[in-house]
């Protein structure tokens, strides 16, 4: 039998399926009612608008239920917001062979606009350039590798 | 107006409006990859418009949910600023408009991060990271059509020129606000003047300076907006994807 944390720890991001919830950094607690064994877990979006979340809860809801948790309750907050400074080093590393670049950690302090070097995820050169400051989902900037010259998403550091 | 129900409402209801603007650039922008920015932006918009119409719904007390308040009041009951409701024009005004709002937007979330009340100090602190990505995005263009070809550098002198006078609405005094609107304005000023120097765009005059929006009197473009915005949810009730 699989814990409560396991479960919901296990559950794939909708929108990057290599890394899970847990290594994506938007999963904050699985807490266990000591009485009624109540499972609720506890999350945080990417962004405030992603469209995934719904789906994401509801993933959380079958990954308990088949856990043997029907009655989960699944809460969404806010602060403290999320960073990208959160995903873990093996969802770094899964991001990065699926061929999306990792963000760089995030700077303290005020933020300045600007670009530092991303390496290419596919070849490891530092000399890319980016193509559009959005890509295809919320989380993510479209890049191009001037030495391999193909393109690829990397996840904006936030 | 007053209170943090005012409050939320109105910057809710600027994220709203801005996203069902930027919204009608899907499929028309100048590129693909702006498309995609552009729709970027509108979500983003959108997420905060979610967070601050829930918890104005909630302060409010009256049964009022994000949906039933963006679907079913009409334009006198709207509080967003004019500037967000103004029609896209051609691409240099809506990067204009964008900038600036983004401009005012940034320092806004950045104070309201520190404020007193826990809901819009956590909505503040998320927000402010996505603004940074849409003033970082809206100065590029501003510089890139500024500072690019005579015909380029006309439009967005004249895009400039033509959404100036809303931004003043931005910073009036807002009574019983969390956040004094006032002290945004030098903020905006540090962020825009650079950039409009950079792109070789005058600073327009103070003159004109149009509001309304924070008490309901909007512009009649609202109206058109809301009727496209709110038709689904009008004549469908309730109606779920």
């Amino acid at each position: 039998m699989v814990s409560p944390r396991e479960a919901v720890a296990s559950v794939p991001d909708p929108e990057i399926r290599v890394i899970t919830i847990d290594e994506l950094g938007i999963l904050r607690a699985v807490d266990e009612h000591p009485a009624t064994g109540r499972v609720t877990v506890t999350i945080t979006p990417t962004y405030t608008g992603c469209p995934a979340m719904d789906m994401i809860r509801a993933d959380i809801r079958r990954a308990l239920a088949a856990a043997g948790h029907p009655d989960a309750e699944v809460r969404t907050v806010y602060s403290p917001a999320w960073s990208t400074d959160w995903i873990s080093e093996s969802g770094r590393a899964k991001l990065a062979a699926a061929g999306i670049a990792p963000p760089a950690p995030v700077r303290s302090g005020p933020v300045v606009p600007l670009t530092l070097a991303v390496r290419c995820p596919r070849c490891g050169s530092p000399e890319t350039e980016q193509i559009s400051r959005f890509g295809s989902t919320a989380c993510k900037a479209l890049w191009r590798c001037r030495s391999c010259s193909e393109p690829f998403d990397h996840l904006k550091a936030l | 107006m007053n209170g943090p129900f005012d409050f939320a409402l109105a910057l809710g209801d600027d994220a709203l409006i801005a996203a069902q603007r930027l919204g009608e650039w899907t499929t028309r922008a100048p590129e693909m990859e702006e498309d995609v920015a552009l729709a970027n932006v509108a979500l983003d918009q959108l997420g905060a418009a979610r967070l601050l119409l829930t918890y104005a719904g909630e302060l409010e007390a009256a049964g009022r949910d994000e949906d039933a308040l963006a679907y079913l009041r009409d334009d006198r009951e709207f509080r967003n600023c004019l500037l967000v409701e103004l029609p896209n024009g051609d691409f240099a005004v809506t990067v204009a408009k964008l900038f600036f709002l983004s401009a005012y937007q940034l320092p806004l979330y950045a104070a309201l991060a520190g404020c007193a009340d826990e809901r819009l100090a956590a909505i503040g602190a998320k927000a402010r990271k996505e603004s940074t990505y849409h003033l970082d995005h809206a100065s590029l263009w501003v510089r890139r059509l500024g500072d690019g070809t005579a015909e380029s550098h006309r439009r967005m002198q004249a895009a400039v020129d033509q959404v100036w006078p809303y931004v003043h609405e931005l910073f009036a005094p807002f009574p019983g606000a969390p956040v004094d609107p006032t002290t945004l304005r030098a903020a905006f000023d540090a962020a825009v003047d650079p950039v409009l120097a950079e792109a070789t765009l005058a600073r327009p005059a103070d003159g004109w300076a149009p509001a309304g929006g924070r008490d309901g009197l909007h512009t009649e473009h609202l109206s058109y907006l809301l009727t496209e915005m709110q038709v689904l949810h009008r004549a469908h009730p309730g109606a779920k994807w």
